[in-house]
């Protein structure tokens, strides 16, 4: 491979190994039915030629047997594919429990970009070498996708809602990072680059710069400035519930029906509380809708998440709901 | 009868015409279903998600009026059917007398529609800037969640009405028609279809009306 | 004539009264109900807008040349994909092969005089115009720039661009492409001449009933869609934008609905043509017929149950996804049956190598590529990494240019000397069949490579290690364009001085070839009886019915 006219793009996160074993496996099987039905057809065509104007060839129904080989065996082909394609895409929907987070909000025509530290980029990701990266993706406006080729890792990033990828990379260099939805005028322009660092290096950078607010702390001023602590701390009495231990866990809601409180869930009881009411609970919160941008929100929710108690107080919630 | 004008060049026979032609207006319903399938996939999606918006906001529709619109549209779906039978026997007067009777229930329907939608426009349930969820007692996010539902409803029966207002020009022709004495025991194919898309026309609303105004 | 049936007569003549000359004049043609007339006004009216939809592809892939967008401004290029996309896609593939060939062969291949609809055909063709005139008005009036696929809330809220003329014309064409379905599947199901049953009827009949089934079925769904957007971006309704509590990503759902199957809409009836064209050159009876038949139904129905896999990265949940994977692969079985069906046809045949034919080995080879490339869309993991970039935009260009396109002129050539009673020039057009097979290869393949790089779609700007392939694909583009120009110059040329067609040139099997060329105005001077299988090449071709 030369670096001007590269055929294969360079494998960098450790789901690409196993994105590209598919790949050649697939490939494999089209270069064998290409060449396969192009060597027939050649064939065919030359040892059946028309040798004379009036030539009547005899006449072939057809075969149930062939019939049946070139259904099954395709199909069986396809199951494998199936299946080997399920288990890679569970892959890239699990993200390890030990990773960073990283926010990601996406905006004509720019990637907005917050670590836990609270370092902002725009158009730009630090993370280190060998360790899993979590991106929770949303958008302001259109829909947007963040999309690193080296990674083989793609996500949409939906307006309203909040959507999840990971990676890990594997080797310290610069990636391109696109925006791989379209989404008007600059689309081919909302690009930028993933700096993939050894740990220790990744250390200085993270120290390097001002001392910034981490997203857990930004959280922590609006949910005061914002007055969540009058009615969800411990001293507030019982109006809403209190929050500390209650992200990840299982909350009951009134009607009985579970959910996991998980970042969307978490968004939506900001946006619109009523939507889903903890079991024993009033629907009196107000909605914060268009009072909190995309970036507070994920603020909030990182503070939520940080809130770590030793016992869910979130009603209904059985021991040890932990996802 | 004028029979022998009724058959195009390119059948065969009267049946053959007959055939192809209720046929045609099958496969025609065929796609409508689809065209509203559209319609109430996307209620469906909506009225699961925001449950609670979806019938708080049902709650201003006006009952009483879509059960007397929904008498109406029964009647004037009986009177198209009368009108089919008189044309199968061929009943001259008894066919204009029925499909006029059918447009002015159809008019009818329309006329209280159109009561409804002043009524959503008084009180700012219109889907857009003006659009208010003051009288449903809704604000921010569940405000815009009732604006969904009325964007739905106004989608719906606008496209509703939309398919009557289509039926008014056919029925009139064919009374024109019928008049001339075109239709008769050998054919009457023009009339039957007529029937057949109104009838659709009827069974969406029977669908619309618990959809909309029932389910709370 | 003589019994004994000798496979030419000697000296072909022109039938004294045929279609073209039974009446003149302007009006004529405005007001004909004769579905051959109406093919030929669709025909001309797709050819332009293919030629214009092209225009759009080369300044496409000349901006292309070089990775900074130096040519036209992001706005522009952004509007020259959407408009090649809206062109080639509602008024191009969808019609080219249904409405030109299907319109004129269809009641050809029944022995009927004409489609049963024959006011609603001729409606269906005012409609298409329709939908151009506004599709075109939008283009020249501020252009469109949200991509074919309309995705929400951009083409609701955020597009400054002429969403709605766009729009209003695409919901007018999707009326025409459900007229054609209508009057397609009316008239295969009444209007079958005496002794044509159903397993003994062309497969290329087969093909665009499956077809017509999706546009009954699918295309309604699509335009209510669109009248969805259109109510939100006029009226300001709440559908689909996150800020009126709408969902985008139903949009998607919805418009794939319709927008996948629509993909079948123009493969099914290439693959009827390829049916008809295999079968005549290599003078067997095809294959298989009953599963080239019921694979074609396969296809339609099959086609409805997988759109959500172009939104496998668009956050559906795990679970759909996998559905959605699964019941994408098994869509892929049938076609797959139908290539090996062909390549079989061929085994101990008598195979020629006249034009038809050779578009017809591209298609199989060119089918067989876009399809298998299928397989890694819709594997779940892979997919994640080629969604969206220029892999996809290879798959889809192999199946609806490599395969529809080649098909569509395949069939052209094969059915011209019916249609206009003149032969087209052999060795020019076997010239133009090969620089066509060549010009898409050196555009498309390339396009595979940069897609597996990670090169996004609708990008006018890229990186530099791009660039080399992308001006592979751009100079493959070139030999393409004058590819399709050569067919243009030598059909116009055959109208007038190509050599006069006997009934059957080939000879072929069909009722189609056995009316004059061209033919009568009422297709057939009696209505023709049956009583033969389909393809039966093992006897010498049958005379043609009084003529």
């Amino acid at each position: 491979m030369f670096s001007g006219f590269p055929l294969f793009p360079e494998q960098a996160s450790s789901l690409a190994p196993g994105v590209d074993g598919l790949y050649f496996f697939l490939l494999a099987i089209t270069a064998f039915f290409s060449v396969g039905i192009a060597a027939a057809l050649a064939l065919f065509a030359m040892r059946y030629r028309r040798r004379h104007a009036d030539e009547r060839p005899g006449e072939i129904e057809g075969s149930l047997a062939l019939e049946l080989t070139w259904t099954l065996i395709p199909f069986a082909i396809c199951m494998v594919v199936f299946v080997w394609g399920a288990v890679v895409f569970f892959a890239q929907n699990r993200p390890p429990d030990d990773s960073i987070d990283i926010n990601v909000v996406g905006k004509r025509w720019m990637w907005k970009l917050q670590h836990m530290t609270g370092q902002r980029e725009i158009n730009e990701l630090h993370v280190p070498v060998g360790r899993p990266v979590k991106l929770n993706l949303t958008s302001e406006d259109v829909i947007h996708s963040f999309f690193v080729p080296a990674f083989r890792m793609k996500k949409d990033a939906v307006p309203g809602r909040y959507s999840v990828a990971w990676f890990r990379a594997t080797k310290p260099g610069k990636y391109h990072l696109f925006c791989a939805e379209y989404c008007g005028t600059e689309h081919s322009r909302m690009i930028g680059q993933i700096v993939v660092m050894e740990p220790a290096e990744y250390q200085t950078w993270l120290q390097g710069g001002p001392a910034p607010v981490s997203p857990v702390a930004a959280g922590e001023k609006f949910f005061t400035e914002l007055n969540c602590v009058t009615c969800h701390r411990g001293d507030s009495g019982t109006r809403g519930p209190i929050l500390d231990g209650v992200a990840g866990r299982r909350v009951r809601l009134q009607g009985g029906q579970v959910v996991i409180a998980d970042e969307s869930y978490l968004r939506e009881s900001i946006v619109n509380p009523s939507a889903k009411i903890v079991e024993g609970y009033q629907p009196i919160m107000p909605t914060y809708q268009g009072q909190v941008t995309e970036d507070t929100l994920l603020q909030l929710i990182a503070y939520i998440q940080s809130l770590k108690g030793p016992q869910a107080i979130a009603a209904g919630s059985p021991a040890g709901g932990q996802r | 009868m004028s029979n022998a004008s009724a058959l195009q060049h390119h059948f065969e026979s009267l049946e053959q015409q007959k055939e192809s032609s209720t046929l045609g207006m099958w496969v025609f319903i065929a796609q409508e279903v689809l065209f509203f399938g559209g319609l109430f996939a996307t209620y469906t999606v909506y009225r699961v998600k925001y449950p609670e918006v979806f019938a708080a906001a049902s709650h201003h529709l006006n009952v009483t009026l879509g059960a007397a619109n929904t008498a109406v549209l029964i009647s004037s779906s009986l009177t198209m059917a009368l009108a089919v039978h008189a044309a199968a026997l061929g009943r001259r007067k008894q066919i204009v007398a029925w499909l006029l009777l059918t447009v002015l229930l159809g008019a009818a329907f329309l006329g209280v529609k159109v009561v409804e939608y002043q009524d959503k426009f008084e009180h700012h349930l219109v889907p857009g800037p003006s659009f208010s969820g003051h009288v449903l007692h809704l604000e921010g996010e569940e405000e815009k969640q009732a604006q969904i539902y009325y964007s739905l409803y106004f989608a719906m029966t606008g496209l509703h009405a939309l398919h009557m207002i289509i039926g008014f020009p056919i029925l009139l022709g064919l009374a024109v028609f019928a008049w001339k004495g075109r239709y008769g025991p050998e054919w009457s194919t023009p009339v039957e279809l007529t029937g057949l898309y109104w009838h659709f026309v009827d069974i969406v609303w029977i669908f619309l009306f618990p959809f909309l105004y029932l389910i709370h | 004539m003589s019994a004994a049936a000798a496979p030419l007569v000697p000296a072909p003549e022109f039938p004294k009264r045929h279609y073209l000359n039974a009446d003149y004049g302007i009006w004529s043609w405005l007001f004909t109900r004769d579905h051959k007339r109406i093919a030929l006004l669709y025909l001309a009216s797709v050819t332009v807008m293919f030629f214009l939809g092209g225009a759009y592809a080369v300044l496409i892939r000349l901006e292309l040349v070089t990775p900074p967008g130096d040519l036209v401004s992001s706005e522009t290029y952004n509007k020259l994909f959407t408009a090649h996309g809206v062109i080639m896609v509602f008024f191009f593939l969808i019609p080219a092969i249904p409405a030109v060939l299907g319109n004129f062969l269809i009641p050809l291949m029944l022995g009927a005089k004409d489609l049963a609809f024959p006011r609603i055909n001729l409606l269906s063709w005012y409609l298409y115009m329709i939908g151009a005139f506004f599709a075109l008005f939008a283009l020249v009036h501020g252009g469109l720039d949200t991509g074919w696929t309309f995705y929400t809330p951009y083409s609701t809220v955020f597009s400054n661009s002429a969403v709605i003329p766009a729009a209003l014309g695409i919901f007018v064409a999707g009326f025409s492409s459900i007229l054609t379905g209508l009057n397609f599947i009316v008239t295969i199901h009444k209007m079958r001449a005496p002794g044509l049953t159903w397993f003994r009827l062309p497969l290329f009949v087969w093909a665009h009933y499956a077809t017509s089934l999706i546009q009954i079925l699918g295309t309604p769904v699509v335009a209510v869609t669109i009248l969805l957007v259109a109510f939100e971006r006029v009226f300001h309704f709440g559908f689909f934008d996150p800020n009126r509590g709408g969902d985008p990503v139903l949009f998607q759902h919805l418009f794939w609905f319709y927008s996948h199957p629509a993909v079948y809409i123009m493969i099914l009836p290439a693959m009827g043509v390829m049916s008809e064209l295999v079968t005549c050159f290599s003078r067997k009876r095809i294959f298989g017929y009953p599963f080239i038949a019921m694979s074609s139904l396969a296809i339609a129905v099959l086609g409805f149950l997988v759109w959500a896999h172009h939104m496998f990265v668009a956050g559906i949940s795990v679970y759909s996804a996998m559905i959605f994977s699964a019941l994408s692969f098994l869509v892929a079985i049938p076609s797959a049956i139908k290539v090996f069906n062909w390549t079989a046809t061929l085994y101990r045949g008598s195979i020629s190598y006249q034009t038809p034919m050779l578009y017809a080995f591209g298609f199989i080879g060119l089918f067989t590529i876009g399809g298998l490339t299928g397989l890694f869309l819709a594997a779940l993991g892979l997919d994640i990494h080629v969604t969206d970039t220029y892999f996809v935009v290879a798959h889809f260009h192999y199946i609806m240019v490599g395969s529809t396109v080649m098909a569509y002129l395949g069939g052209l050539h094969f059915w011209w000397p019916k249609i206009t009673g003149r032969l087209y020039p052999e060795w020019w057009a076997r010239v133009s069949a090969f620089v066509i097979f060549i010009g898409f290869n050196l555009t498309f393949f390339p396009q595979f490579i940069l897609g597996y790089l990670g090169m996004p779609r609708r990008y006018h700007y890229y990186p530099e290690e791009f660039q080399v392939l992308n001006v592979m694909s751009s100079a493959g583009a070139s030999i393409l364009g004058v590819g399709y120009l050569i067919p243009m110059v030598y059909f116009a040329w055959s109208m007038r001085y190509g050599k006069i067609a006997p009934a059957n040139p080939w000879p072929a099997t069909g009722l189609e070839w056995r009316t004059s060329s061209p033919p009568p105005p009422d297709n057939f001077r009696e209505t023709p009886v049956v009583d033969e299988e389909a393809y039966d090449y093992t006897v010498p071709p049958k005379e043609p019915f009084l003529v």
